[in-house]
């Protein structure tokens, strides 16, 4: 099995997701005969490459091009169609980010090919490599089969492999190959502005060391009140899952998840949220998980370790009396 | 939610249907994009039957008319397949603007809005919390992760698919169900657009997903519950 890992950079820093898909190639090549190579895309990112050829890799193709400089789906998807077709893997492995999604798709359609995005696992089934996702948010998951014949191309959601688990190489360095792509400024039809950030950072909820976070289940901004008691009892911070902060109920930057914040306090309370996989990956690295739903086949309860299955209007308050007594 | 004979899609027998979320954020956005700059708001979906309800849905809250594509398989299909029969049904109207939803919640491939935009040869753009339509071209946020955005521009005609939250979705009137009745949903059966197209993937099974964790059930009266976790976060986690 010959691997393609297409790495994930903007402006010459690393996205570390692109680990774990390092990780996770390297995993799924050592159980097969084959190997990994690695693809490293932008303009001025040679450093990147050398890094790269660190780690235990056949060798690093560097695509570079005035026209990579900044990202847009076009560039990569022309760029990337070309280093695919000259390297001919049977299998694409990317990190599943916010990027990813919005070429990939697209690049396996120029190749005529699908794409397995989102996955969280493989295994090796009668010799045949099944990829596992999620689906229906988490409450089933997929055994996804690919279907004729390669390059295969696949991404791994954040958190389903450890960056750190990616192999270096103990005895010297790959070689770092350029490739040559074709590529036209009218192909490039979106034009890239600024990257900014809207929201101050007020609360950094990274170092908070307990999270109350709320989810759909609190219903109304009206009862907020009742989660944040419980914070000042316990001394902890205020979060909450999407569609609380989209509501407006609670401020974005107290959002936790793939598109807010990252999280790992020692303790993390769950009050009404389902769990969904957008959620997940920004708080499964918590201590101690501790969700209260009603639903008892919420996925939350998947990775938390108590679950208390009942009504978060009559829980709640009993804790946070319970642990107001307690530090009283 | 329970998973059917077959084992690889649920039993629709069990549960009822709704318009995918995501996708009424995307709705949200044409209806708003039609009351400001003038146009015509088409409402597509494809699936059995039922999901001419969906259609009819986006027409009671203002869409003009609908196209359906009848397929009573269309969970089997891959997402290159949806995508391919959906280009198949819109090619020739020529559209100035397709908007779709992030993804949807029952797959969840996420990939239709990108996989047409390819397929039409339009370009496209992600995840957008924000249109601005100048003349010929768009100016759009989207969002990065961990609070990052971008603007984009990008020429018309294009693609983009709209972040749940860019918006609040209206409902529908009483006024809007009524005019909806007289509105037109054009049914095309899926066979009829003579998409041939092998799948590139295919869902073997889907199962309740195994614990990584083996959860605690807390269980009793509200008293009873808080005082035991108390007692457990102390004593057993050591994290109060």
């Amino acid at each position: 099995m010959k691997i393609l890992f297409i790495s994930e950079q903007r402006e010459g820093k690393w996205n570390k997701v692109s680990f774990e898909a390092l990780a996770a190639a390297q995993q799924i090549v050592s159980q097969a005969k084959g190997s990994v190579t690695a693809i490293v895309i932008g303009q001025g990112v040679a450093g990147l490459a050398d890094e790269l050829a660190g780690y235990q890799l056949e060798e690093v193709l560097l695509v570079e091009n005035a026209l990579l400089e900044k990202y847009t789906p076009d560039g990569y998807s022309i760029a990337l169609k070309q280093a695919i077709e000259q390297s001919k893997p049977d299998l694409v492995i990317l990190p599943h980010t916010y990027q990813v999604r919005d070429f990939a798709p697209k690049l396996a359609a120029s190749l005529n090919k699908g794409m397995i995005g989102d996955c969280v696992g493989y295994r090796y089934e009668n010799g045949k490599l099944v990829f596992v996702r999620q689906m229906f948010q988490g409450r089933t998951a997929a055994d996804v089969t690919f279907q004729g014949d390669g390059p295969w191309i696949a991404s791994f959601q954040a958190g389903a492999f450890r960056g750190d688990a990616a192999a270096k190489n103990a005895s010297g360095k790959a070689p770092v190959k350029p490739v040559n792509v074709q590529l036209k400024p009218e192909q490039i039809r979106t034009k890239p502005l600024e990257l900014f950030r809207e929201a101050k950072q007020a609360v950094d909820l990274t170092q908070a060391p307990i999270l109350v976070s709320i989810g759909r289940g609190i219903k109304a901004p009206e009862n907020i009140p009742l989660a944040e008691k419980l914070a000042k009892a316990l001394g902890a911070e205020l979060s909450a899952s999407r569609p609380i902060c989209d509501e407006g109920w609670l401020p974005m930057e107290r959002q936790i998840g793939s598109s807010g914040q990252t999280v790992s306090p020692k303790l993390y309370l769950a009050l009404g949220i389902s769990g969904a996989i957008q959620h997940v990956v920004g708080m499964k690295g918590s201590r101690c998980i501790v969700a209260i739903n009603k639903d008892q086949n919420a996925p939350i309860f998947e990775i938390a370790d108590y679950g208390v299955v009942g009504d978060l209007f009559e829980i709640v308050p009993a804790l946070t009396e319970a642990v107001e007594s307690k530090s009283g | 939610m329970a998973i059917d004979a077959s084992g690889a899609w649920i039993r629709e027998a069990d549960i009822s249907f709704e318009t995918n979320e995501p996708d009424s954020f995307a709705l949200e956005e044409a209806l708003r994009l039609k009351e400001k700059h003038g146009g015509e708001v088409v409402a597509i979906s494809m699936g059995p039957e039922r999901a001419k309800q969906t259609i009819k849905e986006a027409m009671a809250k203002g869409a003009e008319r609908g196209v359906h594509v009848v397929d009573d398989k269309f969970y089997s299909l891959d997402p290159l397949g949806s995508a391919r029969s959906l280009t198949a049904a819109i090619q020739k109207e020529n559209f100035d603007l397709i908007l779709t939803g992030l993804q949807s919640e029952d797959h969840g491939f996420g990939q239709t809005g990108v996989l047409l935009a390819e397929l039409l040869g339009r370009p496209h753009a992600t995840i957008i919390m924000s249109i601005n339509l100048h003349g010929d071209h768009l100016r759009v946020k989207r969002e990065l992760e961990a609070g990052w955005f971008q603007w984009v521009e990008l020429p018309l005609p294009a693609v983009l698919t709209i972040q749940s939250g860019i918006n609040k979705p209206r409902y529908a009137t009483l006024k809007g169900i009524m005019a909806a009745k007289k509105k037109e949903i054009t049914s095309v059966p899926r066979e009829s657009l003579g998409v041939q197209s092998a799948p590139t993937q295919k869902v073997e099974r889907i199962y309740v997903p195994q614990k990584t964790k083996k959860t605690e059930f807390i269980t009793g009266s509200p008293k009873e519950i808080a005082a035991k976790l108390v007692e457990k976060l102390q004593h057993e986690a050591r994290v109060l």
